[in-house]
C-alpha cells in the first residue's frame, strides 16, 4: 500500500501568447492572471500514473499538492478533478515560472508536512521531472531531500511494483536510452517524464466525487510563505528561436520528421 | 483608458451566465469542451462531414460522449447521471460547447435526450426510470440510444403537427391482460435513426377503442418491422445521423407515454401527442438556440487572427510596421463588423442561458403546481386552465414584486405568493412561454445572418474547407438549427399567442421600468435604447389590440400573421439586449470578488458596455422599423397615432454616444490579446 503525494503546479495554457513582462511584483507574463491555466503537463503525467498505481495497489491513496493562486486552482480543478480520484492539498501562493524552486520546495514541504495520516514510510513522492513554466528540474529533488527521501529518480517513464513492494524504475537518460533501477520500496521520489498512460477522459462523476474534498481544501488553503525576492532576474527574454506557430494539414509523419532533421542540421 | 486585454475566459462566463457556484455545470463544460476540441474537431478536420452515411468513425463519437459523461448529463444521479435537479442549463452549456466546434456533434448528443424527453416530461415513473436507466452509460453494457419520431413524409406532419398519418390500433386485448397495440409510423428526417434502440413516435388513433393520439415507445426488438430507412441527404450537421424510418410493430399498451386508463372498454391515453410535444419542445428548443450563438462567439478568435496576420510573410510589408502588426485591423469597418458579430453572439448567449435558467426554476415549480392542484382535486387540462386563470391577478402581483428590489418590497406578501406554486408557475410560465420561442427564433434566424457576416470577414478563405474555425460549415449548419424542432414560423406563431398574455404584458411594463432605472445609472450599457424600444413595442401592441383595419377586421389576431409575426420579430432582439445588459451588470457586480476577473475587469466592462450599447441600438432600431410599419401601415385615417411620434423620437435620441462606442469596440479588437493558435485542429 502506498501513500502517493503528487506535486503539481499550474501553468498558462501553452497555446496562449506568453510574453514576459516586469511588473511591480517582479517578473511575470503579460496578463498572466487572466490567461487560462492547466495543470503542468509533466505533473499531469505523474498524477495519471499515481491514480493508476493507487488503483492497482489496494489501500493506496493519492494526494495532489499544489502551490498556486487558489482561485486559479479552483478553475483548473474543474478539469483535473475529473481525471482521477485524489485529495487536494493547496498552498495559496504564486504559481508563475519566476519563483525560485527552493522557495517552492519549502512551501510544498510545509503543505505535505501538514497532511494528516500521511505515513512517511509508505510515501511515494511524485511530480514532474521539470515544469512547463520554470523547467529548472530541481524542485522535486530539493523537496525529496527535505523530506529525507534519498531514493530519487528523474525522467521516469515507467514504474513497476514487485510483489514484495519493491520498485523497478525506468528513467530517461541521454541519447534516447533508458536506465532501469530497482529499490526496495517506499519512500522514494519520482520525477515523471511522460509516463506511459494516455490522458484519461474527463469523467464528471469522478469530478463531483473529488469536489467534495477539493472545495474544503481550497477554502482552508493557507497562504504559502514564498519569498519572491529570493531570486532576482537580471533580464528575461523569450528563447532566441522565434516562436512561429504554423498549422499544416495532412502532412505525413515522415515529412514532419524530415523537416525537424533539416532544421537541426541547419 | 483600459481596454479589453484578453478574450473572456471561463471565470467571466461563469459570472455572466450565473453558474460560478455550480461545479457540476463547470465540469460538464470542461468535459464537453474536451470532446469538442479533441475528437470532434479532428473528425471535421479529417473531412468526416463529407458523407451522408453513418460511418464507423462517426459512431466513435457516441463512445466519446459516453466516456466524457456527456450522455449522462440528462440523467438523474439514481439513473446514472451526476447532476441533481433540473438540467436545462447543463444541457444548454453542453450544446454550446459542442457547437463551438461542430453543431452536428451537438445534435448527435442532444437527439438522444430529445428521444427521452417525452418520457422524461410526461412518462410514468416506471417508464422514466426504466428508459433513463437503460440510457445511462455503464462499464458493462452499451447504453441505449433513441430517436424522436414526429415528422412524417409529405404531405403529413411538418410544421403542422396535427396531420398525423402514423396510426395506432388495438391488435389484441385478452380479458385481464395488457392490450397489444399495432403501430404503423413512417418518419422523415429522424435524427439518431442509425443506432437508435428505441423511438418515441407520435401516432394518431385509428381505432374507436383508443380515445386519442399519443406518443408511444417502439423498441428495435419488438415483433414486426423496425426499418431504419434511407439516410437523409442533408448538407449540414453531418456528424449526426438522420434517416427516414418505417415502423410497423406490435407493442404492449404500457408503452403509451404517460400511461392510460381504461374507460368503457376504451383505452384513454393520459396525454395526447400534442400535449407531450408541447412539454418537450418547450425545453429542448433552448439548447438549439444556443448552438448558433456558440458559433458566432467561436468565430471571433479566428477572424481576429486572420485579420492580424493577413499581410505577414513575404515582402508585403516590413516586420514591425502597422500593416504587419495589425493587418486588416487597420481598417475600421473590418473590426467594427466583427464587434457586431460579437455583440449578437453575446446577446444570444444571454437570452439563451437566461431562458435555460428560467426553465431550471420552472421545472420544480411545475411539479409542485401539479401536486398542489391534484391535492385540491383539480383534474385534466381544462380544469388546470381554469384553476390557473383564477390566480392570474396574484400572478401579476407576483411579477410586479419580482421587479421590486428586495429591500423595498413587501417581504411577507412576496414570500406568500412565492410559496404558492400555482401562482409562481403561472408567472414563470408566462415568461418562459415567450423566452423559449424568442431564443429559438432570434438566436438561430438572426444568428444565421450574422454568421454570414463572420464568414465574409474571412474573405475567400471563409468559403473554403481550410477556413480556421470551420466557419463555412458553421454558417450552413445554422439553417438547420433555424429549422428543426420547429422552423421560425412555429416560434413566431407561438409568440403571437404567449406575448399577448396579460401576465407577459406585466413583465414588459416591468422590463421598461427596469431598463429606465439601469439607464439612469449605467447609460453606457444602452439600457436607454432598450427601454425606448420596449416602450414603442408596448404602445404598438396596445394599439394593434385596440384598433381595427379599414375593413373593420381585428388587427391583433393569432391568425393574422402579417401583424403578429413582425411584432414577434421586433420583441426578440429587445429581450436579448435586456438580458445581455443584465449579464454585463452582473459582471460589474461580481467581478471584483474573483481576483482573475478583477485583474481585467475595467477592460471587460469598457468593451462589454460598448457592444451592449451597439446591440441595444440595433434592437431598438429594428423594433422602430417594424413597429412603425405596423402602426402606420395599418392605421386608419381617424386612428389616434399621436403617441408614436414622441416615442420614436425618444428612441432615436437614445442612440446618443453610439458612434463612439462602435469605434471604441472596434479599436478594442485591435488590442486584445489572443492565443497563438486555435485550440482545435482545422
Ligand atoms: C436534419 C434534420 C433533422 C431532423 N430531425 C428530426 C427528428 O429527429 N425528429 C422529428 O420528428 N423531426 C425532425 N426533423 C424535422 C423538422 O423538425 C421539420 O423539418 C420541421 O419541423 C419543419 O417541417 P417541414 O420540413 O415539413 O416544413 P413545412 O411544414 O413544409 O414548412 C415549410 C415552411 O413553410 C412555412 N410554413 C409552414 N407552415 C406554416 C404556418 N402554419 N404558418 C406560417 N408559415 C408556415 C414556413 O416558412 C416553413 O418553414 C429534422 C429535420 C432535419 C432537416
Amino acid at each position: 500500500m502506498f501513500h502517493i503525494v503528487v506535486c503539481g503546479g499550474i501553468v498558462p495554457d501553452p497555446l496562449q501568447t506568453l510574453e514576459p513582462v516586469k511588473g511591480p511584483a517582479g517578473w511575470g507574463l503579460k496578463n498572466e492572471l487572466m490567461l487560462p491555466s492547466i495543470l503542468d503537463p509533466w505533473a499531469s503525467h505523474a498524477l495519471y500514473e499515481a491514480a493508476h498505481l493507487a488503483k492497482a495497489v489496494p489501500g493506496s491513496k493519492v494526494w495532489l499538492v499544489s502551490l498556486g493562486p487558489k482561485a486559479k486552482l479552483q478553475q483548473v480543478m474543474m478539469t483535473v478533478a475529473q481525471k482521477a480520484p485524489f485529495e487536494l492539498v493547496v498552498a495559496d501562493g504564486p504559481a508563475g515560472g519566476f519563483v525560485d524552486s527552493f522557495e517552492v520546495a519549502e512551501a510544498l514541504f510545509a503543505a505535505i508536512s501538514g497532511i494528516a495520516g500521511l505515513d512517511a514510510s509508505k510515501l511515494l513522492l511524485f511530480g514532474g521531472w521539470q515544469s512547463a513554466s520554470r523547467g529548472s528540474g530541481s524542485t522535486l529533488q530539493i523537496l525529496g531531500e527535505k523530506l529525507g527521501i534519498t531514493d530519487q529518480f528523474q525522467g521516469v517513464d515507467k514504474l513497476t511494483v514487485g510483489a514484495d513492494g519493491s520498485l523497478e524504475v525506468m528513467e530517461r537518460i541521454e541519447g534516447g536510452a533508458y536506465q532501469i533501477s530497482t529499490c526496495t520500496g517506499a519512500p522514494a521520489a519520482l520525477g515523471w517524464a511522460t509516463g506511459e498512460l494516455p490522458e484519461p477522459p474527463n469523467n464528471p462523476q469522478v469530478g463531483m466525487a473529488n469536489m467534495r474534498l477539493v472545495m474544503p481544501a481550497l477554502q482552508k488553503a493557507k497562504p504559502a510563505a514564498v519569498n519572491a525576492a529570493a531570486i532576482d532576474y537580471q533580464s528575461v527574454t523569450l528563447p532566441a528561436q522565434k516562436r512561429e506557430t504554423r498549422v499544416v494539414k495532412d502532412t505525413p509523419v515522415d515529412v514532419i520528421a524530415q523537416e525537424i532533421i533539416d532544421w537541426l542540421a541547419s | 483608458m483600459e481596454t479589453l486585454r484578453t478574450l473572456p475566459g471561463d471565470d467571466v462566463r461563469q459570472i455572466m451566465w450565473r453558474y460560478a457556484d455550480r461545479f457540476d455545470l463547470q465540469m460538464a463544460v470542461q468535459s464537453a469542451r474536451g470532446v469538442a476540441r479533441g475528437v470532434v474537431a479532428r473528425m471535421v478536420a479529417d473531412g468526416v462531414r463529407h458523407s451522408h452515411e453513418w460511418t464507423e468513425q462517426k459512431d466513435s463519437l457516441l463512445k466519446a460522449f459516453d466516456e466524457a459523461g456527456i450522455t449522462a448529463v440528462f440523467l438523474d444521479p439514481h439513473q446514472g447521471g451526476f447532476i441533481e435537479g433540473p438540467k436545462n442549463m447543463a444541457l444548454s452549456l453542453v450544446a454550446f460547447e459542442l457547437s463551438w466546434v461542430d453543431a452536428g456533434a451537438a445534435t448527435c448528443s442532444l437527439a438522444n435526450n430529445l428521444a427521452l424527453s417525452p418520457i422524461h416530461e410526461r412518462g410514468t415513473t416506471e417508464q422514466r426510470d426504466h428508459y433513463m436507466t437503460l440510457c445511462a452509460p455503464s462499464p458493462d453494457r452499451a447504453p441505449w440510444r433513441g430517436a424522436f419520431a414526429l415528422t412524417e413524409p409529405i404531405p403529413y406532419v411538418g410544421v403542422d403537427t396535427g396531420v398525423l398519418t402514423g396510426k395506432v390500433r388495438i391488435d389484441s386485448w385478452e380479458e385481464g391482460q395488457e392490450p397489444i397495440l399495432h403501430v404503423e409510423k413512417r418518419g422523415r428526417f429522424i435524427t439518431g435513426m442509425d443506432f437508435a434502440n428505441y423511438a418515441t413516435a407520435a401516432v394518431d388513433t385509428a381505432d374507436p377503442r383508443i380515445k386519442s393520439s399519443c406518443i408511444i415507445i417502439l423498441e428495435e426488438t419488438d415483433p414486426g418491422l423496425f426499418d431504419r430507412g434511407a439516410p437523409t441527404l442533408k448538407m449540414v450537421h453531418q456528424l449526426s445521423s438522420t434517416r427516414d424510418p418505417v415502423f410497423n410493430l406490435k407493442v404492449p399498451a404500457s408503452r403509451i407515454i404517460g400511461g392510460y386508463t381504461v374507460k368503457d372498454g376504451c383505452i384513454v391515453p393520459n396525454y395526447s401527442h400534442s400535449e407531450v410535444i408541447a412539454a418537450v419542445f418547450h425545453r429542448t428548443r433552448v439548447p438549439v438556440a444556443l448552438m448558433t450563438t456558440a458559433k458566432l462567439l467561436s468565430a471571433i478568435e479566428p477572424v481576429i487572427r486572420y485579420q492580424r496576420t493577413r499581410f505577414r510573410g513575404g515582402d508585403a510589408c516590413g516586420e514591425g510596421s502597422p500593416k504587419y502588426d495589425l493587418g486588416l485591423q487597420q481598417k475600421q469597418d473590418a473590426v467594427i463588423r466583427l464587434a457586431d458579430v460579437w455583440a449578437a453572439g453575446e446577446a444570444g448567449a444571454s437570452l439563451g442561458f437566461a431562458t435555460a435558467r428560467l426553465f431550471d426554476q420552472l421545472d420544480p415549480t411545475e411539479k409542485a403546481k401539479d401536486a398542489a392542484l391534484a391535492k385540491a382535486g383539480v383534474v385534466g387540462v381544462r380544469g388546470q386552465m381554469v384553476a390557473l386563470k383564477k390566480v392570474q391577478p396574484q400572478a401579476i402581483e407576483y411579477v410586479n414584486l419580482l421587479f421590486v428590489p428586495e429591500a423595498e418590497r413587501d417581504a411577507a406578501r412576496f414570500t406568500a405568493l412565492d410559496a404558492d406554486p400555482v401562482v409562481k408557475f403561472q408567472a414563470l410560465e408566462a415568461e418562459a412561454g415567450v423566452l423559449c420561442p424568442a431564443c429559438k427564433l432570434w438566436n438561430t434566424g438572426h444568428g444565421a445572418t450574422v454568421m454570414r457576416e463572420a464568414v465574409a470577414l474571412m474573405g475567400g478563405y471563409g468559403i473554403t474547407e481550410d477556413c480556421p474555425g470551420f466557419l463555412f460549415h458553421k454558417w450552413n449548419d445554422t439553417q438547420l438549427e433555424a429549422t428543426y424542432e420547429g422552423p421560425e414560423c412555429v416560434q413566431r406563431r407561438q409568440l403571437g399567442i404567449t406575448m399577448a398574455s396579460e401576465i407577459f404584458q406585466a413583465y414588459v411594463v416591468n422590463y421598461i421600468a427596469e431598463m429606465d432605472r439601469v439607464a439612469a445609472t449605467h447609460l453606457e450599457t444602452g439600457a436607454g435604447s432598450v427601454a425606448a424600444g420596449l416602450r414603442l413595442w408596448k404602445q404598438t401592441f396596445d394599439f394593434l389590440c385596440a384598433n381595427k383595419d379599414a375593413d373593420g377586421k381585428k388587427l391583433y389576431h393569432s391568425n393574422r400573421q402579417a401583424v403578429t409575426f413582425p411584432l414577434a420579430d421586433a420583441l426578440c432582439p429587445l429581450l436579448a439586449s435586456r438580458l445581455f445588459i443584465l449579464d454585463v451588470l452582473e459582471l460589474a457586480a461580481k467581478g471584483p470578488e474573483n481576483p482573475m476577473v478583477a485583474e481585467g475587469l475595467e477592460g471587460y466592462m469598457a468593451f462589454f458596455n460598448d457592444i451592449a450599447r451597439m446591440q441595444a441600438a440595433r434592437a431598438a432600431g429594428e423594433a422602430a422599423r417594424l413597429c412603425s410599419g405596423l402602426v402606420h401601415g395599418y392605421a386608419t385615417p381617424d386612428a389616434d397615432v399621436a403617441a408614436f411620434g414622441p416615442l420614436r423620437q425618444a428612441l432615436d435620441t437614445s442612440l446618443a454616444g453610439l458612434g463612439l462606442a462602435r469605434e471604441r469596440a472596434g479599436a478594442a479588437l485591435t488590442q486584445v490579446m489572443i492565443p497563438e493558435a486555435l485550440d482545435y485542429p482545422m
